[in-house]
């Protein structure tokens, strides 16, 4: 029998995965993911922190009523990562922060 | 003849589908708005499309149910009977006197067939992902089936990544196919746990425990009232028993007292609660887990039935037994007027459905007519009453609370600045602890902490009164209605033009 995984169990047939970055790092995601599914596959559970603690947080309520999975995806600053669709060649980043940063989204490293 | 009175379901989830179908199949227009790319809302999410999963039944309880749902929509939407859109997150209802010119040009004075009173209401939407722009539809009247999310008590190490929602860590797996870890703790109180423990289990993460604070006790007291239901005892039977078989060991009558980790949860700490639902000490014990899936019930979403002006006793929406709100024109069903599960809002629903198709031709229905759906409404709500008695988080939950343990997730306020406005500056009521602490104030408009601050000000759980459901860009709200596109809805048929 095969390993139990979510996909074995759904039966899942995807297309073959696509690859996005996140922090700059090639991670694979599958067709149909969100950002969140893509990142917790690649070990991420992390990516923002938070204003005034600076934090680290993710996935919290997993149905975008939280906001707690706040993200950058290509340069747009406060996507809910549970909700948006992973696409071939999205650049995530950790948003710090409220993500405006010292020199805007996208502008820090 | 005159054309087909419209109606828009804000909601695609159990009470939603069951009211469009309902209404649809009764010679009614129906709009479906739903915030997801798919029908069955959070009780039958089903995995993206592209994930091509061929047996999606394994993740879900209740499949026939849905099939008839989903094939139900299907049919009606080639009919042309009802216009599904998704990804359309609604974020305020309005009535609105008349529908601008050249929006609804079969109904151009307002008036319905028959003579009745058509009241018009316009549903504004973002269209997701982005959500940055607004469109509206129109619509005679309006079901909300809005439907409900989890409410969660917090305790120390509650903000660590990994620590997450057991709806939500559902969510994932139903609608991604992942997990969030290998080694999860599912805890809290609520008929949602075992579902969940299962699903995890069943796709291949080791279930280190269930921690449930309700015990034994609890059932026993209430055992005449859930034994009246054996259907669905049945069903608890079911879960226990793939639970042993999955090894995931049960605590009940236990608590997590604190989620141990630096930058993700390392483990947990859980003890036994006493009679009085105190922690007992001396009774801790640590698991180790990369995952900790918690909840303590469900809350109603409420906010597009207050922007209405609808009435709410407590947190739920208003509703008469034909499942009619305060406002004309508008009705209820599901979650949001109280939480009960599937059952209860199918039921609900479809009520909702053949009340508002035969009240939009001018005709007083006849409750005879769905006499088996107010029967298993009524049955429904009663075993929804007795489990809502016997799942109640710990009463003493305040007292796991640190002083830097934060209560506002968003706003990141800790208990202590909490307590100092109810101690010390007199605040007894959460609209008060939000205007001193700032808790309530953040991203998620004080959905997660509510209840925290509520226990905490010793006060009621009430419905916070937000002015709008979701965050709005300010350049949709500086337009005026009149400009916002018309969306493909009932009453028109122009594209949004954007």
């Amino acid at each position: 029998m095969s390993k139990r995984t979510p996909l074995n169990l759904a039966g899942a047939r995807p297309g073959p995965p696509h690859t996005v970055t996140f922090d700059g790092r090639e991670i694979p995601a599958l067709p149909g993911q969100t950002v969140a599914a893509a990142l917790w596959t690649a070990g991420v559970v992390s990516w923002r922190t938070t204003r005034h603690r600076g934090e680290p947080r993710g996935v919290f309520c997993g149905i975008g009523v939280c906001f707690d999975c706040l993200v950058e995806v290509n340069g747009r600053i406060n996507q809910r990562a549970c909700l948006v669709p992973a696409a071939p060649g999205d650049e995530i980043r950790t948003q710090d922060g409220d993500g405006h940063g010292v020199d805007g989204p996208g502008e820090r490293r | 003849m005159s054309p087909a009175p419209t109606l828009a379901v804000v909601g695609a989830g159990p009470a939603g589908l069951s009211a469009a179908l309902a209404a649809a199949l009764r010679g009614v227009r129906v709009t479906l708005l739903d915030s997801a790319a798919q029908a069955g809302g959070q009780f039958y999410r089903q995995p993206a499309e592209a994930l091509g999963a061929r047996h999606p039944k394994a993740l879900h309880h209740q499949w026939r149910t849905w099939e008839r749902l989903r094939d139900g929509l299907a049919q009606q939407v080639s009919a042309g009977r009802v216009q599904h859109m998704t990804e359309r997150h609604v974020w305020f209802v309005e009535r609105v006197g008349e529908v601008p010119e050249g929006r609804d040009p079969g109904n151009p004075d307002g008036r319905g067939p028959g003579g009745s009173d058509r009241r018009h209401f316009a549903v504004h939407a973002l269209p997701g992902p982005e959500q940055e722009d607004s469109v509206a539809v129109y619509a005679d009247a309006v079901v909300l089936a809005t439907g409900g999310y989890e409410k969660v008590l917090p305790f120390p190490g509650w903000t660590l990544p990994g620590v997450l929602t057991a709806g939500g860590a559902q969510a994932m797996l139903k609608g991604g196919l992942v997990l969030p870890g290998r080694t999860a703790v599912v805890a809290g109180a609520g008929p949602l746990l075992m579902p969940v423990a299962v699903g995890l289990a069943a796709a291949g993460a080791e279930v280190a425990a269930l921690v449930e604070a309700a015990g034994p006790s609890h059932f026993a007291g209430r055992s005449a009232a859930l034994a009246a239901h054996p259907d669905k005892l049945a069903e608890g039977v079911g879960y226990l028993a793939q639970l042993l078989r999955h090894r995931v060991p049960l605590a009940a009558r236990h608590t997590v007292v604190e989620a141990h980790g630096k930058d993700s949860v390392e483990a947990v700490t859980i003890a036994a609660l006493d009679p009085a639902g105190r922690v007992r000490p001396g009774t801790e014990r640590r698991i180790a887990c990369d995952t900790l899936a918690v909840g303590h019930g469900m809350l109603p979403h409420t906010d597009l039935a207050e922007g209405l002006g609808c009435r709410v006793d407590g947190v739920n929406v208003a509703v008469d037994a034909e499942q009619r709100t305060d406002v004309p024109g508008v009705w209820a069903a599901g979650e949001t007027i109280g939480i009960g599960g599937a059952a209860l809002s199918l039921a609900e629903g479809h009520i909702a459905g053949r009340s508002a198709a035969a009240r939009l031709r001018g005709a007083a229905p006849d409750p005879r007519t769905w006499a088996a759906a107010a029967k298993s409404r009524t049955r429904a709500r009663k075993f929804a009453a007795a489990l809502a008695a016997v799942y109640v988080p710990p009463a003493h939950w305040a007292e796991q609370l640190r002083d830097d343990t934060l209560v506002c997730r968003c706003e990141e306020v800790p208990a202590s600045a909490v307590r100092e406005a109810v101690e010390e500056l007199g605040a007894t009521d959460a609209r008060s602890v939000k205007l001193l602490t700032r808790a309530g104030m953040g991203w998620c408009q004080g959905r997660m902490c509510s209840a925290a601050v509520a226990g905490l000000a010793g006060c009621e759980e009430r419905s916070a009164r937000r002015p709008f459901a979701r965050p709005v860009p300010l350049g949709v709200l500086a337009r005026a209605t009149d400009e916002q596109a018309p969306e493909g809805g009932p009453a028109d048929d122009e594209q949004n033009p954007s």
